[in-house]
């Protein structure tokens, strides 16, 4: 299959799991409040996050098993850079209050003017990060 | 129940992205490069995503309540403020440096790869430091 048609039916299942959680749940699916909630204190509703984040991690393991490919690629920096990254990662989506999911996916579909900003932003940054990073430094 | 039914939304959202490229950060990296060689991957997934969130919210939504819990919890801030801006700024330079976002990140967490362990570690001390930052007062 062609990898954008491919990759629109990715984005339908993620959409289709937003919805799930909405429905069952009524939960906003976004990653970052989803996982960072289970650091939190006196938090009793830890079980569903930890289910879901658990799916989340199960999930290539059964397309391995399906297709022979899990789709997990390789990092493409090295350890120090990796680390750099999932700090500001977690704390810039800790302060804002969202990732690509709860603010692109969940937050554009609610056409939630917070998210429309939020997710300009975050583009925009991470566009100018990987300008910078491979067209005038010449990568990691 | 409530368990079980979120297992099955997270079982469905890895296997999207991870179907959509999401998994692989060269896909991502190509993404943001949009002076480069330009991987268009990641619009398709949103374009998918965000269509089927939004008819699937506005059905779901009219019910009076969700099956298993008594309320919807939708996010009712309306305000711009620097917190929003600056988090937003601040995790697109993670995202441009590695080419992880959260759910990515913790969906090649199988792979066992030391460098992601690392990267999953220092988001999560990220997310801590954050939620020590006092909020912003009204």
């Amino acid at each position: 299959m062609h990898s954008c048609l491919l990759a629109a039916l990715g984005g339908v299942l993620i959409g289709a799991a937003a919805v799930l959680l909405m429905a069952a749940l009524g939960r906003v699916a976004g990653i970052s409040g989803i996982a960072s909630g289970l650091i939190r204190r006196r938090v009793a509703d830890r079980g569903w996050r930890l289910a879901f984040v658990f799916g989340l991690v199960l999930a290539p393991a059964l397309l391995w098993l399906l297709h022979g490919d899990s789709g997990i690629g390789a990092p493409q920096v090295g350890w120090s850079w990796m680390a750099l990254a999932g700090l500001l990662v977690g704390f810039g989506t800790g302060i804002g209050n969202g990732c690509t999911s709860g603010h692109g996916v969940c937050g554009i579909a609610r056409l939630s003017p917070r998210s429309l900003l939020a997710t300009a932003v975050f583009m925009l940054s991470g566009i100018a990060t990987v300008y910078v990073v491979r067209h005038l430094l010449g990568g990691l | 129940m409530k368990a079980l039914l979120a297992l099955l939304s997270g079982l469905l959202f890895g296997v999207g992205l991870s179907l959509g490229g999401m998994t692989r950060p060269a896909v991502v990296l190509g993404f943001l490069d949009v002076f480069g060689q330009w991987d268009p991957r990641l619009l398709f997934v949103m374009a998918g995503a965000v269509s089927t969130t939004a008819i699937g919210y506005r059905l779901v939504l009219r019910r009076r309540q969700p099956w298993l819990a008594a309320s919807y919890q939708l996010p009712t801030s309306r305000r711009f403020d620097a917190r929003l801006v600056g988090g937003a700024a601040v995790f697109g330079i993670g995202w441009g440096i590695a080419g992880y976002c959260p759910g990515p990140a913790l969906a090649s967490l199988g792979a066992a790869d030391p460098s992601l362990l690392v990267l999953v570690a220092c988001m999560i001390v990220g997310w801590w430091l954050a939620s020590r930052v006092p909020a912003a007062r009204s």
